[in-house]
């Protein structure tokens, strides 16, 4: 049972009744946080909810449908944007929530369809998709000047937009939520999100993204139209980033260049990572732990924390590849199923002396 | 007259910049199919050497030398302790050298600081009409095609670059004939290393040394060898080529960011079009 | 059979097909016309062309020039995907299966295709009780042996249901008694869909075939039936020196 809500083995199969309890009990677990959490606690922990939504959408894209996007910070940051100029035009922010994810999604579907419909190689998307961020930030940077204006808001360049707006009630825009509700409402976003994602993976569009992650050629020869999948995917990871940025920005509160940048990039790979790729609980599990890490870091005076987090991201890929949540939720089957685990290992094994591949693949097939 | 000069310099000058961050990358990731992420911070290694040894008095054309060799050594090291593991593992090639790019970032800074190092530009200006234009800005752009046409003719024309070659194409092959795998692999990798602190240590005196130096550059440097196509040298000359004329006038009437914006919109355009590049159809060179 | 079978229409036709990887012809020209309800079978050394041109009828590889037709279509500038919605399947000569996911699934993926969810689910039933894979249904796919991959993935192209069937090596690793059931299977898919085998394996290929096309060189040498081709000298020459056509 740990087994199966931290790995989520069958992950087409519509989740069992420990699962809702499991979701029930996590719920309960933020809800029930402020009344006994320090305030500044609370603060702290408002930006992970974001953060973590970013760590989803990764998630998802990566361990699900196969597509490494480097760049998801691109679609995290114009959330973050979006939702800052929209709802400092507006004076509203329900709507500008939304236009966050809109936009998000939009972004990917613009970048998504140049890569995915180019069939461009899996490696290339990667490094795409990275160039695609950091540009995006670059071009922010420069907008320091008084004519990088939207409407009412000065883009700013290099400082950001620092006064985002918080989060207002829907049915009175004068009500702003108050530091504990924006807490909650982060939450159950974040959890939301989570159940859609895991829910949408039991339905036909899901388990033909397992199917693509699995064998892409497989799948199109049965006659699924691959690109239009990959696609979808990609546009609702992007959407799902824009809100977390929209959330993000609320929170910290500041729209900043950062929010795209190769560093926060970083961030996201590590989170999924460390929480493990091919769950999508990992990844939140991955927010929480590696941000209260660098917190702890950097109270503990060792200086640069991206040397440590680079250090940790050369170790998780030489030594844990699977990730933690997987590793320690396959502790409890080791001993049931010690055949699989024997077979992955050999696999990684058969994987590593491979040679490199190159243009020999279309040699490979033209050889009978 | 002037004005046509400016823009030929400003292409020439974008052309140089474009060919030096990408050489190194097109024989890492071109040739041996590694990314590497890390890319960026040999530059910015190459540019912290220059700017160390030209403060310890060394003449500064020296110092380019010594800039390629200490990159190159340390080029053999990370192969030797992070890359050799990963041949073939492309995706987690590129998490470990992500780690190796934040890792060096880190060290740096820690060592050196935050703040820019300079080195001075040497040769001053020489005006044409109504502007004024940096020699070492034409001395770059002869050192760019000075190690254009020395590493065609490197691989082209010695019996190494054929091993290496023929190695990149089929290692199995090579390796039944005889040739050390290992042993190419990292001298490839050290090589390419070595070109890309040279560009380093090349770029040192118009942007300085510092720690996010490798930031700036990757993303061109990317995104040029991967619109350049399979051949890497031709791939990467004909791509720098084109992009350094968008950029250069794009960036000379409005700004270097648009420029850049531009050309990435550009390359995305282009791999709609052309997905392997504009190298993908050619079968033939380097 | 009321009608013999070079009165029945062709459904799948090549015509002057031709792929060049550089300087090389994989395939050199190749007319290549199929009847409806045919049983073909394809042999031919290898490095004859044979898995390219399978490729390239079902989109995995462009032609450099020449076209196919199919019920009459030109189908040559389609996509995978849209080449198994017209109606051809293929089995690949490396098993093309989803190894990380079930049995059960990798039918469920490819009956989902063109059914509902509840006819997809019966559709699987269908085909695991077809190919008695039904006490394995819930195991991984990668942990099966060769022999079952295959059959699962020949279950997936039939669960498509498409018009015709093509499969490169079938019974490759298959145990003598594997094979004999995979005769057995391919004969009884036959009865409804035109099917068109690749194989080495000349005693299966008599067990099943009614007309075999011999490729060589990126051509086809030769196409008779089985009885004519093994007196045929041209085709004697080509396998001479290789396997020998006992």
């Amino acid at each position: 049972m740990v087994h199966g809500i931290l790995a989520m083995q069958h992950p087409s199969e519509r989740p069992k009744w420990w699962w809702w309890v499991f979701v029930a009990g996590l719920a309960a677990f933020f809800i029930t946080m402020p009344f006994h959490l320090e305030i500044f606690v609370i603060l702290e922990m408002s930006r992970f909810f974001g953060m973590a939504m970013l760590a989803l959408s990764m998630g998802f894209l990566w361990g699900f449908s196969g597509i490494l996007s480097f760049g998801q910070t691109a679609f995290f940051g114009l959330g973050g944007y979006g939702f800052t100029v929209l709802a400092l035009n507006t004076g509203e922010t329900t709507g500008s929530v939304f236009f966050a994810v809109a936009l998000g999604a939009a972004g990917a579907g613009i970048l998504g369809y140049f890569m995915i419909y180019g069939r461009i190689s899996e490696i290339y998307l990667s490094v795409i998709t990275l160039v695609f961020t950091l540009i995006l930030e670059k071009g922010i940077r420069a907008t320091s000047g008084d004519q990088y204006v939207i409407g009412k808001v000065r883009l700013n360049g290099q400082n950001g937009i620092p006064t985002v707006p918080q989060l207002d009630v829907p049915w009175n825009t004068s009500v702003q939520l108050d530091i504990n509700w924006f807490f909650w409402v982060g939450a159950v976003v974040m959890i939301l999100v989570y159940i859609g994602l895991r829910l949408l993976l039991t339905t036909p569009f899901g388990r033909v993204l397992v199917g693509i992650r699995e064998n892409e050629r497989r799948t199109e020869l049965l006659g699924y139209d691959t690109r239009r999948y990959k696609l979808g995917a990609f546009m609702l990871a992007g959407g799902v980033a824009g809100l977390g940025g929209a959330f993000y920005a609320i929170s910290i509160p500041l729209a900043h260049p950062e929010m795209f940048s190769l560093g926060r990039a970083a961030d996201v790979i590590m989170w999924v990572l460390v929480g493990g790729k091919g769950t999508l609980i990992g990844p939140i599990a991955g927010v929480f732990a590696i941000e209260h890490f660098k917190g702890w870091l950097g109270t503990q005076g060792v200086g640069q924390v991206t040397l440590v987090l680079g250090a940790v991201l050369i170790l998780f890929v030489l030594v844990f590849q699977r990730g933690l949540v997987p590793s320690i939720g396959s502790l409890p089957g080791l001993w049931q199923d010690r055949a699989a685990i024997g077979r992955r290992l050999g696999e990684a094994a058969a994987q590593a002396r491979r040679p490199v591949r190159r243009r020999g693949q279309a040699r490979r097939g033209s050889g009978a | 007259m002037d004005q046509v000069a400016n823009y030929l310099f400003q292409i020439g000058f974008s052309f140089s910049i474009f060919i030096l961050i990408s050489l190194g990358l097109a024989v890492i990731f071109g040739m041996m199919r590694v990314i590497n992420l890390a890319q960026g911070e040999f530059l910015m290694l190459g540019a912290y050497f220059c700017t160390l040894c030209t403060n310890a008095g060394i003449n500064l054309w020296l110092s380019f030398i010594l800039s390629a060799l200490a990159v190159g050594v340390f080029g053999v090291i990370v192969e030797r302790l992070v890359i050799q593991w990963l041949y073939g593992r492309i995706i987690d090639t590129l998490l470990a050298t992500w780690g190796l790019s934040l890792l060096l970032v880190g060290g740096v800074t820690t060592i050196f600081g935050p703040q820019t190092e300079s080195v001075a530009a040497p040769l001053g200006n020489v005006q044409v009409g109504a502007f004024g234009f940096p020699v070492y800005g034409l001395v770059m752009m002869a050192i760019a095609v000075a190690l254009l046409v020395a590493v065609y003719a490197f691989w082209r024309f010695t019996r190494y670059g054929l091993i290496v070659r023929g190695t990149m194409q089929n290692p199995t092959i090579s390796a039944a004939l005889g040739v050390n795998r290992s042993l190419v692999y990292m001298l490839t990798f050290a090589f390419g290393s070595a070109l890309t602190g040279l560009a380093g240590a090349v770029l040192a005196p118009i942007v300085g040394a510092y720690p996010t130096l490798g930031i700036v550059y990757i993303a061109k440097a990317f995104i040029t060898v991967i619109t350049g196509g399979h051949l890497p040298l031709i791939g990467t000359v004909s791509a720098s080529g084109l992009f350094s004329t968008i950029d250069g006038i794009v960036a000379t009437v409005s700004s270097s960011v648009i420029g850049e914006m531009t050309v990435l919109f550009v390359a995305i355009i282009l791999l709609r079009l052309l997905p392997l590049g504009i190298t993908g159809r050619m079968t033939r060179g380097v | 059979m009321s009608e013999t079978a070079a009165e029945r229409e062709v459904i799948l036709e090549t015509k002057a097909l031709e792929k060049r990887f550089g300087g090389v012809s994989a395939i050199a020209g190749v007319d290549f016309a199929l009847r409806r309800g045919e049983l073909r079978c394809l042999i031919g050394p290898n490095g004859a062309g044979k898995s390219t041109f399978f490729k390239m009828l079902t989109a995995q590889i462009r032609p450099s020039s020449g076209s196919i037709l199919f019920d009459g279509r030109d189908i040559s500038r389609a996509h995978p995907h849209e080449i198994s919605r017209l109606g051809i399947g293929i089995k690949n000569q490396v098993p093309d299966v989803y190894d990380g996911i079930t049995v059960d699934e990798n039918l469920w993926l490819a009956a989902r295709f063109r059914h509902g969810a509840r006819a997809a689910r019966a559709k699987v039933d269908e085909t695991l009780a077809r190919l008695e894979l039904g006490g394995i249904r819930g195991q991984v796919l990668g942990q099966l042996a060769h022999g079952q991959r295959q059959w699962v993935e020949f279950g997936m192209v039939m669960a498509l249901e498409p018009e015709v069937i093509l499969l490169d090596e079938p019974t490759a690793g298959m145990s003598i008694e594997e094979t004999n059931r995979t005769a057995a299977l391919i004969r009884e898919v036959n009865r409804t869909t035109t099917i068109v085998v690749v194989e080495h394996d000349m005693q299966f290929i008599r067990q099943i075939a009614d007309i075999v096309t011999v490729f060589h060189q990126g051509r086809i040498l030769a196409e008779d039936t089985m009885a004519r081709i093994q007196a045929n000298r041209d085709v004697r020459e080509v396998y001479l020196g290789t396997s020998g056509l006992a």
